[in-house]
């Protein structure tokens, strides 16, 4: 059952990384999906990294009531939570609601009316001229939005946690200082760009073998987010397990 | 000229094309006419490489393009112009990018070249100075004439159109119609238009394919359509009440 899509997914991949025809088409396509997938996101990760900072920190805070544990652990664990997980996974999660489903939905279209069709009888490879540029924007975004996302978090925690009074300021900064393992911000990378990659290319899978009609474009927009978020959050698990 | 020859094509259980073969001549519109199902578009998929035959080949002035795999096939593709039912401009481009696409796909012309090329187009399709216009704000029979610039911008040998007149009041569904020819005429290209628009077939059909039930029925020109004693064939042609009257005079 799984394997039919899968080797579907994999032959439309395949075709993806053939040999552009003309790189400077390409290269503006790119550009101008950095800009969509990128600079379009950034209002909706910047305003869940700061709620999520600051629920993690106040949360946190709520539960630790022991009088042996320092203040400063609040700091650690939303630090290296904010890393590891709530960053990468949670604005990837977000963004497999926002870029995924108007990748699907784009690409429906285009298979719905034709106008992939009309690629192909021109003699371009048309999941070439539609997919790559997005795979590449997002991958290349995507870590940038991440780490966006974990300094906001942080800035979030901070105030939520200053101003509710669970900790001082000095608690925060010895917290978030102490302690770091620069290895984490590796496998958060590791997971932002893997996560991208499956956003792009799951729902633009899921766009370019739609049949049909709006009806259709829609339903496949809805399969793209879940099937994505599956995806997002089995190899999230894989990779925590792989590398720590 | 475009030969193909034992076409065979099926979609799970239904069988859509059943053994086709059938010549179209350099220079003329050769129109693919029937009902609705009898696999008109299918066999016109077939012939441009969007749907894959199981049998059979289609060969574009001695070349095989059934048998040439995707690399050997932009040659071709490029030689290629179709218009589509819906006219298939991209929406995100204005009408002037839909038309440089391709040229900038697959020449090295300078950007005043491709201005020049998109504007003869344009005119051509009296269409001229509505440059900046995107698809949602053309009317249906302003996209088909999009559609036909675009279709004719690299200067095909082969054109291909999928109901040119669907959609279209009967007025402009002539003028594009007219165009078809003209162009047909001009560039000498070899054209196949698929319809069941029956002022089309008497207008424009030089070489006429009949398919019903998948299997090609009768062949002919608009001049023996009317006269034929084919059954399947006077039933198609004379379905309209417009159509009985004119045989009853």
């Amino acid at each position: 059952m799984i394997f039919h899509p899968l080797g579907k997914y994999i032959l439309l991949l395949k075709a993806v990384f053939r040999r552009p025809e003309k790189w400077n088409i390409y290269r503006k396509e790119i550009f101008h999906e950095m800009v969509s997938i990128g600079v379009g996101s950034l209002g909706i990760i910047a305003i869940i990294s700061v709620f999520l900072g600051a629920v993690t920190t106040v949360q946190t805070a709520f539960q630790l009531v022991s009088d042996f544990i320092p203040k400063s652990v609040i700091g650690m664990i939303l630090r290296d939570s904010s890393i590891l997980e709530l960053s990468p996974t949670i604005s990837a999660v977000v963004l497999a609601g926002k870029v995924g489903s108007s990748v699907a939905s784009q690409i429906g279209t285009m298979r719905v009316t034709e106008q992939i069709d009309a690629l192909e009888i021109m003699g371009i490879n048309s999941p070439g001229y539609l997919i790559l540029p997005k795979i590449i924007a997002a991958v290349t975004t995507i870590p940038l939005l991440v780490i966006i996302s974990i300094g906001l978090s942080i800035t979030g925690g901070y105030f939520a946690g200053t101003a509710s009074g669970a900790l001082t300021e000095q608690d925060f900064i010895t917290g978030i200082t102490t302690d770091f393992n620069p290895f984490t911000l590796t496998v958060c990378m590791v997971k932002a760009v893997i996560f991208a990659f499956i956003i792009t290319s799951v729902s633009a899978y899921q766009g370019f073998y739609t049949s049909g009609g709006a009806l259709e474009v829609g339903q496949s927009s809805t399969k793209a987010v879940v099937i994505s978020c599956i995806a997002i959050l089995f190899s999230d698990y894989v990779i925590a397990q792989l590398m720590l | 000229m475009i030969e193909i020859k034992n076409i065979h094509k099926t979609f799970g259980e239904n069988h859509v094309l059943q053994g086709i073969s059938a010549e179209f001549a350099e220079g003329k519109c050769n129109l693919i006419i029937g009902g609705s199902g009898s696999g008109k578009t299918t066999l016109l998929k077939c012939m441009v490489g969007l749907h894959e035959p199981e049998e059979g080949s289609v060969i574009y002035d001695g070349r095989d393009f059934t048998r040439m795999n995707f690399a050997t096939r932009i040659e071709i593709r490029t030689e290629i112009g179709m218009l589509f039912q819906g006219s298939a401009l991209f929406d995100s481009m204005n009408v002037e990018d839909n038309i440089i696409f391709p040229i900038n796909m697959f020449t090295n012309q300078s950007h005043k070249e491709k201005l020049d090329r998109a504007n003869f187009c344009l005119e051509r399709v009296n269409l001229a100075g509505k440059n900046k216009l995107f698809p949602a704000e053309l009317s249906g029979g302003m996209k088909k004439r999009v559609g036909i610039a675009r279709a004719i911008a690299m200067n095909p040998k082969y054109l291909f159109v999928d109901e040119p007149n669907s959609g279209l009041d009967p007025k402009t569904a002539i003028v594009i119609d007219d165009l078809i020819q003209e162009l047909t005429t001009e560039y000498n290209t070899t054209t196949v238009v698929v319809t069941h628009d029956m002022n089309s077939v008497m207008g424009i059909g030089e070489n006429i394919i009949f398919l019903h039930e998948g299997k090609k029925w009768w062949e002919g020109t608009n001049k023996e359509i009317s006269s034929t004693d084919n059954k399947e064939l006077n039933e198609f042609v004379f379905a309209s009440k417009f159509m009985q009257a004119l045989q009853k005079k």
